[in-house]
């Protein structure tokens, strides 16, 4: 049981826990959407003042933080409790295009070019992690939704917004990929 | 007491998007080049799943635990938004490998880095808040 719990979890499970999720919060009578939590925190800090898309009764959205810690309690329980920290097991082609970029094939979960302490005190290291954080952040709210909202809650109600959404992911990811990533890394 | 069933829908999120190594910037640069099936398995299920649910919950006008009906909201019409809000939103996710869910995952398995990915998405969050009226929508 253990090491099955210990090993890496299927796509087919992990995909039915995540459905699972969704329909939790639905009976808990709210809705899946991860990235309104940083329209909330926003709000929490005061940002409301200076700005009225930030004025709202945030504390309504209490749950969702709520959520939010229980997910960063969820990262750190696998890493102490459920973790073999074996190296993610990628597509051979990944590994010799990623190589390209100077990123090594993986040695745990995360690459260290990106992750290590190293790499987010160097200039550099830390603009990619910035920017990253910055087109996800703006992105996710001028589209009004993430890959939770628009991914799996949009597409489950059939919404023709959040396939638009979606493709837009897909265009803004596959022209990172292919097109800035060569250019930066 | 109220909001502990979301604590533990958190934690099992947050374990889930772990052991599924849906978190691992390796499995998202592998998605967008096509190379895997996982990333498309685990979304793919989560969505078949999600439409058979959902479509079930309106055919038989399920109720909530509180007893209220559950109604679904359509979003908004617009292309522009989506298109181009979804656009930057993935510049993001292939640079950072993380949405915003997995960036706190990360930060709980003790990757550091990923605390600054998460305040710089707060910041971006803040912009869109100034810009929005000057955005097509």
């Amino acid at each position: 049981m253990i090491e099955l719990l210990t090993q890496p979890w299927s796509w087919w499970f992990s995909g039915a826990m995540i459905a699972a999720t969704m329909f939790f919060l639905i009976f808990f009578g709210q809705s899946f959407g991860f990235s309104s939590n940083l329209k909330t925190i926003c709000s929490a800090v005061g940002l409301g003042k200076t700005n009225k898309f930030f004025d709202f009764n945030w504390k309504s959205q209490m749950w969702n933080l709520v959520f939010l810690i229980g997910a960063i309690l969820g990262g750190f329980l696998t890493k102490q409790f459920l973790s073999t920290d074996v190296p993610v097991q990628i597509a051979q082609s990944t590994i010799e295009d990623l190589s390209k970029l100077g990123i090594g094939a993986p040695e745990s979960l995360q690459p260290a070019e990106i992750f290590s302490l190293e790499a987010m005190l160097s200039l550099k290291g830390f603009m990619i992690l910035a920017f990253g954080g910055l087109m996800v952040g703006f992105g996710s709210r001028y589209a009004n939704g993430c890959t939770s909202g628009h991914a799996i809650s949009g597409l489950s109600n059939l919404q023709i917004p959040s396939l638009i959404a979606v493709i837009g992911f897909f265009a803004g990811g596959l022209m990172m990929t292919f097109l800035i990533m060569p250019l930066i890394f | 007491m109220k909001f502990i069933k979301f604590l533990l829908l958190g934690i099992v999120f947050g374990i889930v998007m772990t052991k599924s190594e849906a978190v691992s910037w390796f499995r998202i640069q592998e998605m967008f080049r096509f190379q895997a099936f996982h990333m498309y398995g685990i979304i793919g299920t989560a969505v078949t799943l999600g439409v058979s649910g959902v479509a079930l919950i309106k055919k038989f006008n399920l109720r909530d635990y509180q007893g209220n009906q559950i109604v679904f909201s359509p979003k908004d019409k617009s292309v522009s938004r989506y298109l181009l809000g979804g656009s930057i939103f993935g510049l993001g996710w292939a640079l950072s490998g993380a949405c915003p869910g997995p960036m706190v995952v990360n930060v709980g398995y003790g990757y550091w880095a990923m605390a600054i990915v998460f305040f710089f998405a707060l910041v971006g969050t803040y912009l869109y808040g100034v810009l929005k009226n000057k955005l097509p929508h």
